[in-house]
């Protein structure tokens, strides 16, 4: 038992005597957090547009003040014709071109159809969709309230955010950082740290000495479980400090799931560890064949739901997604384990599995 | 090693393309209707035919649509209370409860103005069907008609592939240029052999260009192998020249190879190198506006992006293949990114020392 402290001792300064690598472990995930919360956002707003207003009148114009009052656009220049148009997309400088015709005002006083037309540059689709339905909606809110209403009949709606009242992005975030940064640092880190002993040599005389191979691997992990967990701790204080990100569950619940995640990814890490020789292919196969998969398809930026169906399946087999679920259940829901039984079912399996592998991978080799 | 190289980005490329689609497809709504009347029928149908929801289940009971809610079996509830109709008719203006799942700030957003575009096409049939003439007082008038057309640019077809493609392009030459650039000369470092190439009367740039030269070409390899996958299996349009891309591309690797050099002289282990370059280049995805657009962030972010390499590879991609720029649209990216790519390669040159 001494001998098995003593490694893990040497673990430790291992670890702590790699103050670039210790700088960048903590650094990174609050410089992820504040990017997430401050610079990173799928909501749009100021948006710039160019108009060409061939009518000039003022019910153009009413419609173009409540357009750029709405705190979706920003006018980056009025046109004045129609070449203009390429010439100011080819450039990147707007996303969207309105066109009024010039007969607007008396159409529309005279009852028949009055025409806008909007361009969209949709080289980014979501982008363009979403401001051309915002415009649509001005104007057909406009239209509205031109309409009269008799007797107010009508239906007003009352809406109101769940789980997410103010539409912070960072409530969306942060829990998939945490999941990201734990799998980082648990998977890609351990796999590392035993394949260099190996890639040394150093993992031979490790072998050599008395103490029990799983003696030494496990001594490897402990440091790296305490490092992932003071990060997950550091995440979720950052995040309800400094962002509101709140945590409506039981914090012990989540805590323990947190733990599970890291003792999961850890078993990940070793098992990589067992195929590998060199760090760089150890690396790699943390970076390629993890990392990537896990931030795109877990669910984590993209919607799992908008995926195509084989993707769908593919990201049952990555673990992260089950975490992700159930933290974001647990942080922004307030779920209890009676809801979330079968994700954590499903991730004490997939730990179980690791092991097995990797013990049968480590037998093996020794042999 | 080398089939991870290749193979690798090509699957990351297959998986990223068809995975990364922000595109809201259907939003699941639960109907709680405690109305039953063929007003409250309407605005079924209303949410139905436009093709944005899909409705999951219609209940009166509250409680499971609270549950749905929870479950994430439903987006959004829409509560009708009891009596809609009638009440619509006896007392003009009533309530109807819309609860939304806030989670993904965008998908609520994008789901406020769908409803409220529903509501307001719902309203509009509500007062054809209920305005009566009396007596002395004239039709009201609702006929003032918007027309709204639209047309999409440089991507008709909504395509989020197309617009995706380009920039997971950039993202996988970056990765491949500074992560094996950086842990190639550590890994001499960390072995040792790097004492023996030291006291070879080799000289410090052909030692460095010999290093790097391997990685550029590959890097343009995986580009040129990207570019070919895009095209057969994502039919990118390719309206611009490719000559101009890979220009831009040889010049931008400088750039990336350069970072690779200089992280390879701060750092004494491969583990380090990995890390650092990873937390750069973690910085530079994320600010690219290949994920989210640039133009959503706060004025003093956009600066801040203005030092991302990556942004301006990202642009050029983009702007090339979709919209057929040329050089000179191009130009100042041009400019921008041969400067900096000269910096980090002096910088990095001179850190380098031969009998460190």
């Amino acid at each position: 038992m001494k001998r098995f402290l003593a490694f893990v001792k040497k673990e430790f300064y291992h670890i702590l005597r790699d103050v670039r690598t210790l700088l960048i472990l903590f650094g990174m995930p609050i410089v992820q957090i504040l990017l997430f919360g401050y610079a990173i956002t799928n909501e749009i707003k100021d948006a710039k547009i160019a108009i060409l207003d061939h009518a000039h009148d003022p019910v153009t114009a009413k419609i173009k003040d409540k357009i750029l009052s709405s705190g979706y656009f920003e006018l980056y220049a009025n046109l004045q014709n129609e070449s203009e148009i390429e010439k100011v997309f080819k450039e990147g400088k707007v996303k969207q071109v309105l066109i009024f015709s010039m007969d607007f005002a008396q159409n529309f006083e005279g009852g028949k159809q009055a025409n806008v037309k909007i361009i969209a540059d949709a080289t980014d689709p979501n982008t363009a969709n979403s401001l051309i339905n915002y415009t649509a909606s001005i104007i057909g809110d406009f239209q509205n309230s031109m309409n009269e209403n008799t007797g107010n009949v009508m239906v007003v709606p009352e809406v109101r955010m769940r789980y997410n009242p103010n539409l912070k992005g960072v409530y969306f975030f942060v829990p998939g950082l945490i999941t990201i940064i734990l799998m980082l640092v648990s998977a890609m880190m351990t796999s590392i740290s035993i394949t260099r002993e190996k890639e040394i040599g150093t993992m031979e005389v490790l072998l050599a000495s008395p103490m029990k191979p799983y003696q030494i691997i496990l001594a490897k992990v402990i440091p790296y479980f305490i490092l992932a967990f003071i990060n997950a701790v550091v995440i979720l204080l950052l995040g309800y400090y400094v962002f509101g990100v709140p945590i409506k569950g039981q914090l012990v619940f989540l805590l323990l799931t947190c733990m599970l995640f890291i003792v999961m990814a850890l078993s990940l890490g070793i098992l990589i560890s067992t195929i590998t020789k060199t760090q760089q292919t150890a690396l790699l196969i943390s970076l390629m064949g993890l990392m990537l998969p896990t931030i795109l398809l877990s669910g984590f930026i993209f919607p799992v739901e908008n995926m195509p169906v084989a993707l769908q399946l593919i990201s049952n087999i990555i673990p992260a997604k089950w975490f992700i679920i159930i933290i974001k259940a647990i942080m922004l829901k307030g779920s209890n384990i009676f809801f979330l039984w079968k994700e954590i079912l499903i991730l004490i399996v997939f730990t179980l599995v690791f092991i097995s592998f990797s013990v049968k991978k480590f037998k093996i080799r020794l042999n | 090693m080398l089939p991870i190289i290749f193979f690798m980005p090509v699957i990351q490329l297959l998986i990223l393309s068809f995975a990364a689609d922000y595109e809201i497809k259907s939003l699941k709504l639960f109907i709680v209707d405690q109305d039953h009347s063929n007003t409250s029928r309407l605005l079924h149908s209303k949410f139905q035919s436009t093709g944005y929801f899909k409705i999951v289940d219609i209940d009166d009971n509250i409680a499971n649509g609270e549950l749905a809610l929870e479950n994430n079996k439903a987006d959004i509830l829409l509560e009708i209370p009891p009596d809609l109709g009638k009440n619509l008719i006896r007392e003009g203006k009533q309530k109807i409860q819309l609860i939304i799942n806030g989670i993904d700030g965008a998908k609520a957003g994008i789901s406020m103005i769908y409803v409220s575009q529903i509501i307001a096409d719902f309203n509009r049939e509500l007062i054809q069907l209920n305005a009566m003439p009396q007596a002395g007082l004239t039709l009201p008038r609702t006929n003032y008609r918007i027309d709204v057309n639209f047309s999409n640019w440089y991507n008709p077809e909504l395509n989020y592939q197309t617009f995706m493609v380009p920039g997971i392009l950039v993202l996988l030459i970056t990765m491949i240029g500074a992560f094996l650039s950086s842990m190639n000369i550590v890994r001499e470092k960390e072995i040792g052999t790097i004492e023996q190439i030291n006291v070879t009367p080799i000289h410090k740039y052909e030692f460095i260009i010999g290093k790097l030269l391997p990685f550029w070409l590959l890097a343009l390899v995986e580009l040129t192998i990207g570019l070919i996958v895009a095209k057969i299996i994502f039919d990118l349009p390719f309206v611009g020249n490719i000559l101009v891309i890979y220009g831009f591309a040889g010049i931008y690797l400088l750039l990336i190879l350069g970072m690779g050099l200089l992280i390879s002289t701060l750092t004494n282990t491969q583990q380090q190198a990995m890390f650092i370059s990873w937390f750069f280049l973690v910085i530079f995805i994320l600010m690219s506006g290949l994920f989210t657009a640039i133009v959503n962030m706060p004025v003093w972010a956009q600066k801040v992006t203005l030092l991302n390499p990556v942004r301006y590879f990202i642009e050029v991609v983009r702007m090339v293949l979709l919209k057929g720029s040329g050089f000179q649209e191009i130009s100042s990216h041009l400019l921008i990114v041969f400067s900096y790519s000269v910096v980090l390669i002096s910088l990095a040159v001179w850190r380098y020392r031969k009998n460190s």
